[in-house]
C-alpha cells in the first residue's frame, strides 16, 4: 500500500508539471494524440456508417468487419506499420494504427444508429414533403445521434487505452512514464501514471454518458427510449 | 436440461485439464537457463542450453522472462539456475554507487556484491555494453573522436533508452565528467533509426549492435571511464555452479567481440533464429 | 516466409500458450459474469451500483491495470497471475451487462408458465432462464473472447510471453514478417475461439441455432 502514497506524492509534485516530460506534457500529448485519431477516424467512419445504414448496402460486409476488427492486436499492428512506413515516420504509423481501432465502434455506432430508426418515422416525414436533405438533417440525424455518440464515446475509450503503447518506440503520452518506470522500477510514476490514465479516461466518459444524454431528442427521452446506448461491446 | 449441464461439465474438464496439463514443471536434476527480453543475450543462453545438453544433462529454457526484476529473484529463489549477464549493468544493479569502471575491478566488484546464492563463472573476453556513437558525416563536421569532443556542440541530443536519463553515465555523468551538456530523447527500441535520420545527435548503442558496423557508425572513445565495462559473464545459481564450471568456462573463454556482433548480425539480417545460431558458433569452434 | 519457415516450432509454442492463457479469463469471467449479470437483472436497485462499478473497471487501459493490480493483491507485476486477473476482470467487466441484458430479455410469460408448471426457483433458473438467455450469453461471450485473446499480448510489455512477443522480438530484429506472423497467428487465435464457442452453443442449445444467426447480426 506505500507504493499507492508514492504515487500519490509523485502525482502531486509541483516539480512534475514543469518542464520537459512533465506529466502535464505527457497528458497533452495523450489527449492531442486522441483528439488527431477521433477527427480522421470520425471523418472516415461516420459518413460511411451513414451510408451503410441508410442505403442498407453493405451491411453484412460492416458487421462481419466490426466483428473481426475487434480480434486486431494493436499494438503488434503499431509496431508493423511503425517498420512499413518508417521510423522517422513513426507518429504516422501510430495514428494509422489509432485510427484502423476507432473506426469498428464509430462506424457500428452511425450505422446503428440510422438503421434503428423506425421506417414509418421516415414514411411520416416524407409524407409531409420532407425532401432527402430536410430527411436527412431534421429527421436521421437527431434520431440516430445517441447511438452516434455512443459509438464515439466506445471509440474514445479505446483509443485513450492505446495510447498508453505507443511510448514503447519513444512517442510521448501517459504511458511513457509507465514503460520507462519498469526498468527503472519506479513505482510511483509508474502507479502515478496509470491513475492518471484512468482519470482522463472516466472523465471523458462520464462527459459522452451526460452528451448521449443531451443529444437525445426530447421526444425520444419523454417516450421512453432513452436506454438506446450503443451497445458497449468493443475492447482495447 | 441434462444435456446442458452435462455438456458444460464435459468441456470444463477438458479445458481444467489442458491448463493443468499445459503447467507442467521440470524435473529437479534439470537446469533452467534463463536469458532476457533481448535477442542476443537469448543467442548466448542458447549456446549454455545446447552445450550442457550434449554433455548430459537435462536443460530447461525459461527465455525472454524480461527485466531484472523479473528474472533477479527467479535466480536468487533458484528457480532459474544459469543465466548470461553483462559484468557492469550487473554490478550497478546490486551497488549503484560502484566506482569500479576497469574490466578486471568490475568483475571482482561483482563476484563481491553477488548475494551468497550466486556465483559468477569466468567472464568472456566478449563485451555488449554501452557506448557513444555518431554517425560519420557527424564525427567528421566537428572533428569528434572522444567523448569530451562533444563539449560545446550544440544542439546536442542525446538518445537511447528510457532508463538511460537516470543512469550515472547518463546525461548528468555526461555534465559531470566531460562537462557536455545534452538533451535526452528516450528513444528506446528506434535509437538506430533516430540517430541516422538525425533526430538526435548522439546514440547510447550497444557494442554488440551489428548496426555500428553497418552503418558506420563513429564510437566515441571513453577516456575518463565514463562507462562501465561490462563483459559477458555467466551467473549460476553456487548449488550448481561447479557441476557446470567445466562446460560453461570453455565456451565463455572463446567467445571473442567480434563473434558475438557475427552472431547478432546472423540474428538481425539473416533472421536466423538463436537455436540455429548457437549450434552453428558450437560446431565451428569445436564444441 | 524465410523466417516463418525456420520458427514453425516456435510459433507453434507460443500460440499454445496464448490460447491456454487467454482460455482461462474467458471460462472464469464467464461464469462469475452469470451470477453478477443474474444479480443485477434481478434486483433493479443493485443493478446500477453493479453496473457503475463494472463500467469503471472497463474503462481502465489494459498497461494501466497491470500496474495497478500488483500492489493491490501482492503478486509480482511480471507474474503470468497478474495479466491473468487483469483479463478476469475485463472479461467480466463486459460480460456482466450482456448477462443482465440477456435474462432481461426472456418473455416473462415463459418465467410465470414455469413457475405455473411448478418449477422451483433454481430449477426454473437453469431449465428455463438459462437456456433461454443462452443465444445472448453465448454472443457476449464471443465478445469476451475476442477481447481477451487480442489483450493478451500486451502482456509481453510485463514479461508475459504470447505471441505478443513476436511484436516486440521482431521489433527488435526488425524482422517485419515475425511481427505479421504474430498479428495473423492472433487473429488465428481469436478465430479458433470463436468456432469453439459457435459449436459449443450448437451442442448445448440445439434448439437456437436460427436464434443465434439472427442475434449475430444485431450485436456486432
Amino acid at each position: 500500500m506505500e507504493v499507492f502514497a508514492d504515487a500519490w506524492q509523485w502525482l502531486v509534485d509541483p516539480q512534475n508539471y514543469v518542464g520537459e516530460g512533465s506529466l502535464l506534457q505527457r497528458s497533452l500529448e495523450h489527449v492531442g494524440y486522441t483528439l488527431w485519431v477521433m477527427a480522421v477516424g470520425s471523418a472516415i467512419a461516420i459518413p460511411l456508417g451513414f451510408y451503410i445504414g441508410h442505403t442498407g448496402r453493405g451491411r453484412g460486409w460492416t458487421v462481419g468487419i466490426t466483428g473481426a476488427a475487434r480480434a486486431l492486436p494493436t499494438f503488434g499492428l503499431f509496431l508493423y506499420l511503425v517498420l512499413v512506413i518508417g521510423v522517422e515516420r513513426r507518429e504516422i504509423a501510430a495514428v494509422i494504427a489509432l485510427v484502423l481501432l476507432a473506426i469498428p465502434p464509430l462506424l457500428a455506432g452511425a450505422y446503428s444508429g440510422v438503421d434503428q430508426i423506425d421506417r414509418r418515422v421516415l414514411d411520416a416525414a416524407r409524407a409531409q414533403g420532407m425532401t432527402g436533405w430536410q430527411l436527412l438533417f431534421r429527421v436521421e440525424l437527431p434520431l440516430a445521434l445517441p447511438l452516434v455518440v455512443g459509438g464515439i464515446r466506445n471509440a474514445v475509450l479505446q483509443v485513450v487505452a492505446t495510447v498508453t503503447l505507443i511510448a514503447y518506440v519513444g512517442l510521448g503520452g501517459l504511458g511513457y512514464d509507465i514503460i520507462q518506470g519498469i526498468p527503472l522500477r519506479r513505482f510511483d510514476q509508474m502507479i502515478g501514471s496509470a491513475f492518471a490514465i484512468v482519470v482522463i479516461a472516466l472523465l471523458l466518459d462520464a462527459v459522452f454518458a451526460a452528451l448521449t444524454r443531451i443529444v437525445t431528442p426530447e421526444g425520444v427521452r419523454r417516450a421512453g427510449g432513452e436506454d438506446i446506448r450503443a451497445r458497449e461491446n468493443s475492447r482495447r | 436440461m441434462r444435456t446442458l449441464t452435462r455438456n458444460l461439465s464435459i468441456v470444463g474438464t477438458i479445458a481444467t485439464a489442458a491448463v493443468v496439463g499445459g503447467c507442467a514443471a521440470g524435473g529437479s536434476d534439470t537446469i533452467v537457463v534463463g536469458s532476457q527480453a533481448y535477442y542476443s543475450n537469448e543467442i548466448v543462453a542458447e549456446i549454455y542450453a545446447q552445450a550442457l545438453e550434449a554433455e548430459g544433462f537435462s536443460v530447461e529454457r525459461s527465455f525472454q522472462i524480461g527485466q531484472r526484476d523479473a528474472y533477479i529473484p527467479a535466480l536468487e529463489a533458484g528457480e532459474v539456475d544459469l543465466f548470461p549477464e553483462y559484468t557492469g549493468n550487473l554490478l550497478q544493479f546490486y551497488d549503484a554507487d560502484t566506482t569500479a569502471t576497469e574490466t578486471t575491478a568490475v568483475y571482482d566488484a561483482l563476484q563481491a556484491a553477488l548475494p551468497e546464492q550466486l556465483t559468477a563463472l569466468a567472464m568472456s573476453p566478449a563485451t555488449d555494453q554501452d557506448s557513444y556513437n555518431v554517425t560519420s558525416e557527424f564525427a567528421a563536421a566537428n572533428s569528434l573522436e572522444s567523448i569530451g569532443d562533444l563539449a560545446g556542440v550544440s544542439p546536442l541530443v542525446l538518445g537511447g533508452a528510457p532508463e538511460l536519463e537516470e543512469r550515472p553515465y547518463g546525461p548528468s555523468g555526461l555534465m559531470e565528467v566531460y562537462g557536455v551538456s545534452v538533451e535526452f530523447d528516450a528513444t528506446g527500441e528506434v535509437t538506430l533509426d533516430a540517430l541516422l535520420a538525425g533526430e538526435v545527435q548522439v546514440a547510447n548503442i550497444y557494442t554488440g549492435n551489428p548496426a555500428i558496423a553497418q552503418y558506420g557508425l563513429v564510437t566515441l572513445a571513453d577516456s575518463e571511464g565514463l562507462f562501465l565495462a561490462s563483459n559477458i559473464v555467466p551467473i549460476a545459481g553456487s548449488d550448481v555452479a561447479d557441476e557446470i564450471a567445466s562446460i560453461i568456462n570453455p565456451i565463455s573463454e572463446a567467445m571473442s567481440p567480434d563473434e558475438l556482433v557475427a552472431m547478432n548480425l546472423q540474428s538481425t539480417a539473416e533472421e536466423m533464429s538463436a537455436p540455429d545460431i548457437a549450434a552453428q558458433w558450437l560446431e565451428e569452434n569445436g564444441f | 516466409m524465410g523466417w516463418v519457415l525456420d520458427n514453425l516450432g516456435l510459433i507453434g509454442e507460443l500460440t499454445l500458450t496464448h490460447m491456454g492463457l487467454s482460455l482461462i479469463p474467458v471460462i472464469l469471467g464467464a461464469l462469475l459474469s452469470i451470477p453478477l449479470g443474474w444479480l443485477a437483472h434481478r434486483y433493479p436497485p443493485a443493478r446500477g451500483s453493479i453496473l457503475s462499478v463494472v463500467g469503471i473497471f472497463y474503462t481502465i487501459p489494459s498497461l494501466a491495470l497491470f500496474v495497478l493490480l500488483p500492489p493491490l493483491f501482492g503478486f509480482s507485476i511480471l507474474s503470468e497471475l497478474n495479466v491473468i486477473v487483469a483479463l478476469v476482470i475485463y472479461a467480466i467487466a463486459i460480460m456482466v451487462r450482456s448477462v443482465s441484458d440477456a435474462f432481461s430479455s426472456i418473455d416473462p410469460g415463459a418465467l410465470r408458465a414455469a413457475t405455473a408448471l411448478g418449477y422451483g426457483p433454481w430449477q426454473r433458473f437453469f431449465h428455463v432462464e438459462l437456456p433461454l438467455a443462452g443465444p445472448v450469453l453465448l454472443a457476449g461471450l464471443r465478445v469476451v473472447s475476442v477481447s481477451t485473446v487480442s489483450l493478451v499480448t500486451v502482456g509481453v510489455l510485463v514479461g508475459v510471453k504470447s505471441l505478443g512477443y513476436f511484436f516486440t522480438d521482431g521489433f527488435q530484429r526488425r524482422i517485419e514478417s515475425e511481427i505479421l506472423t504474430g498479428i495473423v497467428m492472433t487473429l488465428v487465435v481469436a478465430l479458433i475461439f470463436d468456432l469453439a464457442l459457435l459449436a459449443l452453443g450448437r451442442a448445448v442449445m440445439p434448439w437456437s441455432l436460427l436464434a443465434a444467426k439472427r442475434l449475430n447480426q444485431e450485436v456486432s
